[in-house]
Order: structure tokens, then sequence, then C-alpha cells
């Protein structure tokens, strides 16, 4: 039924106008609600909504801010291909504010934004990318004469949610790596509203993207864990769903890069993957939009934990990662593990009679062969007594 | 009816007993000591604080074995032996503490323990073994075991104070089984399939003086701090890391137990609790050999056995000839 809801949907004046709008084939749009419903973990029906949503609903407007990064998020979100990312960028959401996408520059887009904050009051999203330096007032990044704490303050006051796009803006990214000479943090540590992070360096585009739809969808932000990271990208480990994790059960290594063992595709941990301290959907979904089974594990470069505080740029990128997987621990025979049961209620009923039946029987065979070996004596007797007074005769 | 001749043949009898139990007295005098390590010899440093509970071990063990899986689950799909078995060496055993939040807490934590073959120094097995199938390589230490000289007593079983060898039940014939340190790999080159896996250096396979050493050095280390352990074959192949310095008991578990093993460990969590219970210095195998070859020495005992028996017997004899 669900899936006759879906195809009805594809004849639907909306879906043929948003699919005429995404440059896309019916089909092909309804496809990518579906993978972004799936994506989500959304429940079967939920597609029908997504697509809904996507074709029908006012586009959002985003303010996208940039600050201590490498705008490698934008160029990874650029690349995405199904469908291209700047069609949804510019047809799904009303992006009304992005230094790197936008063609004007200076004064003009500065007014820009303060005309859409005015104008979208209390129901634009805002995204950061990069982290914000705090050290001496914060000066090591400014934007038009202001302090990137100014501008991520000034635009989350008015914002309907606020999502931090990469590791940088999540929790301060390499930015932030030891010895941190600007003082860069992450934007939950300049605001107090909740911030959605999405981790990641860069962050498969589709995570950002589905954390949109749901916004779209469902008028808010999908369910996030105690690090404000949405939980249906980051609640499991790579190494839990990793392609190579069999091998590492077995305990067949690559030790060196090129060796046999790396050839044949075996575990990166000894080569320092950082996969099981690194929550993130890297295995399921794959990194970026780079094609089919491309993600670093794959490609045979351990991962790095870009998106795990602590690991990430932390961590030398050879260095042998805290295994998280069995925390808490199950599967394991304890210390001392009780085996065997003793014999049920029915068993031993079961035996006693066998036995008690076992010694009756025994006692009478006994007590019968006493009776015929007193009367073999006794027909002995007889026999002798009859015999001797034949002889005497 | 006693005649003289009857008394002075009991007498006689009574007083090799008397000469026999003397001479028992007197034995333990001469009490064999602990047998020493031998020069070369080859085992495992297990540090618990290490280990991530990957089971690669495990299964590498089953692997070189070819051992078959075991299970303990329903649904027997996994690998789940419950402890060593006939067909399973090598096993990881967890200890689980109230909520179990941290590793290597004995108080709320969890903590692995890799159960296996000690290699003693002076084994209980070997010496209750009445056919030497139960063997200790005079160079390397390993104690091995040879299932055509194997009788089936399963005295092993019963005297091992680790509960190791272990009957297999499943089979007609019978045999014991039990980790051999991967004596059948030495030959080609390779060491221990266990510490060859292990990614985290948990279980270290070497020399063990070496490995004496190194297990002397972590406990020297300050806690939390970084240091540089090995991996594999301490002394082979140098695959170093870099990993942190675990809260150790100071102790290593191994070095004096039952007069020493050649499998030795450290943990964090009290040796107790991970099924390592205190055992005294000197080997079951010193007491009981020096008892049983005093007692039997030069055949004593059976004499003394045979004189005491041959007493009563004579004593209690009524010759057929009293009753005509």
């Amino acid at each position: 039924m669900q899936e006759q809801k879906l195809q009805s949907l594809e004849i639907h004046e909306h879906v043929i106008e948003a699919a005429k709008r995404l440059e896309m084939g019916r089909r092909e749009f309804l496809q990518f609600c579906t993978a972004m419903a799936a994506t989500l973990g959304l429940p079967a029906g939920a597609e029908a909504a997504v697509a809904e949503a996507v074709a029908v609903k006012k586009r959002p407007s985003v303010i996208w801010l940039h600050f201590q990064e490498c705008t490698g998020c934008t160029e990874s979100m650029l690349r995405a291909e199904h469908p291209t990312i700047e069609k949804l960028i510019l047809d799904v959401i009303s992006l009304d504010y992005h230094e790197t996408l936008f063609a004007a520059a200076g004064h003009q887009i500065e007014a820009a934004k303060q005309a859409a904050m005015k104008a979208n009051k209390g129901q634009y999203l805002l995204v950061v990318e990069g982290a914000i330096p705090t050290k001496d007032g914060g000066i090591y990044c400014k934007v038009g004469g202001k302090t990137a704490i100014d501008i991520v303050k000034e635009c989350a006051t008015d914002a309907a949610a606020i999502i931090a796009i990469g590791s940088c803006a999540s929790w301060g990214g390499m930015p932030s790596t030891d010895p941190n000479p600007t003082g860069a943090v992450g934007v939950n540590k300049i605001i107090d509203k909740p911030v959605v992070t999405i981790p990641g360096c860069p962050p498969n585009p589709y995570n950002f993207l589905s954390t949109v739809v749901h916004f779209l969808t469902f008028g808010q932000l999908p369910p996030v864990d105690e690090l404000g990271r949405p939980k249906f990208a980051y609640s499991r480990l790579v190494h839990e769903n990793c392609e190579r994790r069999a091998h590492f059960d077995a305990g067949r290594f690559a030790m060196e890069f090129g060796d046999e063992g790396h050839r044949k595709g075996y575990c990166l941990y000894k080569l320092g993957c950082k996969g099981p301290e690194t929550y993130a959907n890297c295995p399921t979904i794959l990194f970026g939009d780079a094609g089919a089974g491309t993600w670093p594990v794959a490609c045979g470069h351990p991962c790095i934990g870009c998106t795990e505080q602590g690991v990430g740029f932390q961590k030398p990128i050879h260095q042998t990662a805290k295994v998280m997987t069995y925390a808490p621990p199950a599967s394991f025979p304890r210390i001392v593990e009780e085996q065997g049961k003793g014999a049920s209620l029915g068993a031993a009923a079961v035996l006693a009679a066998v036995a008690g039946a076992a010694a009756g029987a025994g006692a009478m065979v006994a007590k019968n062969l006493g009776l015929s070996h007193a009367a073999e004596e006794a027909e002995k007797a007889k026999q002798s007594s009859e015999q001797k007074p034949a002889e005497k005769v | 009816m006693t005649s003289r001749r009857n008394f002075l043949k009991g007498t006689l009898a009574g007083g090799a007993a008397a000469a026999a139990v003397s001479v028992s007295v007197s034995g333990p005098a001469c009490a064999r000591d602990n047998n020493p390590q031998p020069e070369g010899a080859l085992g495992l440093l297990y540090d618990a604080t290490l280990c991530v509970g990957c089971k690669a071990c495990v299964a590498a063990c089953k692997e070189v074995n070819g051992n078959p899986a075991e299970f303990s689950t329903p649904e027997q799909l996994w690998d789940t032996p419950l402890d060593t078995t006939a067909k399973t060496f090598n096993v990881i055993k967890m200890f689980r503490s109230g909520t179990m939040e941290t590793k290597d807490d004995p108080d709320n934590g969890y903590a692995f323990m890799k159960t296996s073959c000690l290699h003693c120094n002076d084994p209980s097995c070997v010496s209750a073994c009445p056919v030497s199938a139960m063997t200790k390589d005079p160079v390397t230490g390993i104690v091995g075991y040879d299932a055509d000289a194997c009788i089936g007593c399963r005295y092993c079983v019963a005297a091992c104070p680790f509960g190791i060898p272990k009957y297999d039940y499943s089979s007609a014939t019978g045999k014991i089984g039990k980790c051999e340190l991967c004596r059948h790999r030495l030959p080609e080159g390779k060491y221990a399939a266990c510490a060859e896996v292990c990614p985290t250096g948990a279980t270290l396979y070497g020399k063990v003086s070496d490995l004496k050493a190194e297990a002397e050095r972590r406990l020297s280390l300050k806690p939390g701090t970084k240091t540089v352990f090995q991996r594999g074959q301490l002394g082979g192949k140098d695959q170093s890391y870099e990993n942190v310095v675990g809260h150790y008991v100071q102790h290593v578990y191994g070095e004096k137990e039952v007069g020493g093993t050649q499998v030795i460990k450290l943990s964090a969590v009290p040796f107790e609790k991970v099924g390592h219970k205190p055992l005294p210095e000197r080997s079951a195998s010193s007491k009981s050999e020096t008892l049983q070859h005093t007692l039997y020495g030069g055949l004593v005992m059976p004499l003394a056995v045979l004189g005491v028996m041959t007493y009563f017997a004579k004593r209690n004899v009524k010759p057929d000839d009293d009753e005509l």
C-alpha cells in the first residue's frame, strides 16, 4: 500500500513540478526522497511525506556562515551527484547567504544577510561551517569587521534551528588541534541554543541534507545524541559496520602499506585505523559521493576518526585506536562459568524407580536362587536316603 | 596353632615393615625442589590492560590447531566456548562487576582474561601422567601431549591446578586437548598464533626471561603515562606502538605460582577476581613426587606392605592339619 501511495505520487502535479524544477525524472525524484527517508531511518511510508514536503512546502531560508575552515564541507556538498547538490541547495532550500556560492560581495552580501534574517525571523536555518576563535577577543577571524563570535551570536538569536556542519564547527576540528593558537571552539561553546552537529572532515553531504529534509518534513530537527549529533548517522561505530570487520575478528591484519594483507583487504587496525573509536555512518553510506565502494577504509587507508573529538587531528594517524566495541561488554564467557545442570526432579524419580525395580528384582532372584538350591539339596537328600536302604538291603 | 617357626616368620616381616617406615620418615629430608625453568624457555606475556577482547587469538588458535567451532548459544552461529575444552585451547573470559562502565576497574568495571595452558616450570600434568604422554620439552619448556602414548586415564585433568587439560568425551578413542604453544609451528619458523594475531600486543610471545623483564618494566612505569609496547614476538619483527600504561596490580602472575610458569600475566584487576587464585610457590608435583619417590624408592613401601600383609595372613591362617 505504501508503495502504491508513492507510485500514485509519481503523477501528482506537485511532484512533476518539483522534478522538473530539480531537473530530474519524476521517478528519480521519488527515489531521492526514498533514499533520504532511508538514510534517516524513517519507517515505511515516510518517503511519501518526504516527497510531499520537498515538492510542496516552502523552501526554508538558510544562512550559511564560514569561519575557521577550508570550505571542504561546501566543496564536498557541491560534488554530491544524486541529485546534483547545487540544484538542491538552490531549489530545496533557499540559500540566502553563502560566502563561497554567492556572486555578490562586500556590503551587498552583508545587506542580503540582514534582509534575509529580517524577512525570515525565527524561521531560517543557520548553518555554521568552521571553528570559532575565542582567544584575544576572537580577533583571529573577522568578516565585515565583525568577529566570528559576534556574527554567530547575532545570527543565532532569531534562527529556527542551528546546524554545525563539519568537525570544525562541531567541536573545533583541525583549528583546535594543539597548541590551538587561536582558541578555536565549536559553535555550541559560543551560543546557548541547541546545535545539531554534523561532524566529519568533510561530513557526508547526505547526513546534512537528511537533517535539512527532516526539518522540512516534520518541522523539527532529527533526534540527536548528547553531543548534538543526529542519531541516524552517528549512533554506530565505524568499526561496527566496517566491511573489513570479519578480518579484525579473525585476527587478519595489514601490517604495513602494500604488504600481502593490505593487498588482500585485511583489517587496518594495526595501521592505526580509528574505526573502533569513531562514531559515523561512513561504512553504510560511504564517504562523500565519490562512487561505489569509496570511503577511506575501502580505499586501503585507516580511518583517521575525523568526526570524533579527541581522536581526529588529535591522535597520530597511525596510533592504535581504543576499541569501544565491547563497552558495555557482551558475549564473553564469565570468569567462572557454571556448566551443566543437576538432575531434574523427573529424571531423578525415573532413575530411582529403575534402581528400585532392579534392587527388588535382584532380591527376588537371590531369594529364588536360595530356594532352588535348598530344593536341590532336599532332592539329593531324598535320593540318597532312598538309595542307602537299598544298599543295606 | 602357633609354632616357633611361624612366630619367627612374623617377627621378620614386622621388622621389615618397621624398617620401611623408618626409611619413609627420613625421606622428606631429601625432598626434591621445584624443577627449574629450562634455559631457552618460550612463553607468553598476557597483559590484560592491553586486551581489547577482539578474540582474534581464539579464532587463530582454532585455525592453526584445526579445531571446530563450539557453541553455547541455542542459535549455534558463532564460536562461543565457555571454557577451555578438548577442542578449545584458548578462551578470552570476562570479569564483570556492577555497571561494567570502565575497563580494568574492579568496581563497576570489566576486564578480560586469557585462559589457556600456562606451561608450568614443574607441571603437575607431566608428573601425574603414568605413561609420559604429557612431556615437558627440555629446551623450550613447552608442555606437550602425545595422543599415541595416552591411555586416557585423565590424571592430568585432575592434576592441573588451572583446570587446563580437557578430555574429549565425544570421541570414541578419546584424547586430551590443551595448548602446546604452537610447537607444531616452530619448525616452520612461526610462533604462537595467538600472539601473532594479537592487534595490541596483549599476548606477546618470546623467551620467558625477556618477557619477565618486559613485565617488570611495565610494572615500574607510572600508570596513565605512555610507553612503547611490542606486538607479536618480543625480539622479532618490530611492530611496536605507543599506548597507555595500565593501572597494574603489582604482581606478575606465574612468576612464582606453583614453581613458576612460562605464560606470565599482568592485570589491573586483582588476580583472584579474574580466576587466578593464589597458589603456593612450591609445585604440587615436587611435593607429591618427593612423597611417592620416597615411599616407592627401592620398592621399600611395597615390600613393607607385603611384609605386614604376610604377617597378618600368617597369623590368621589356621592350618587344615590342625582340624584332623
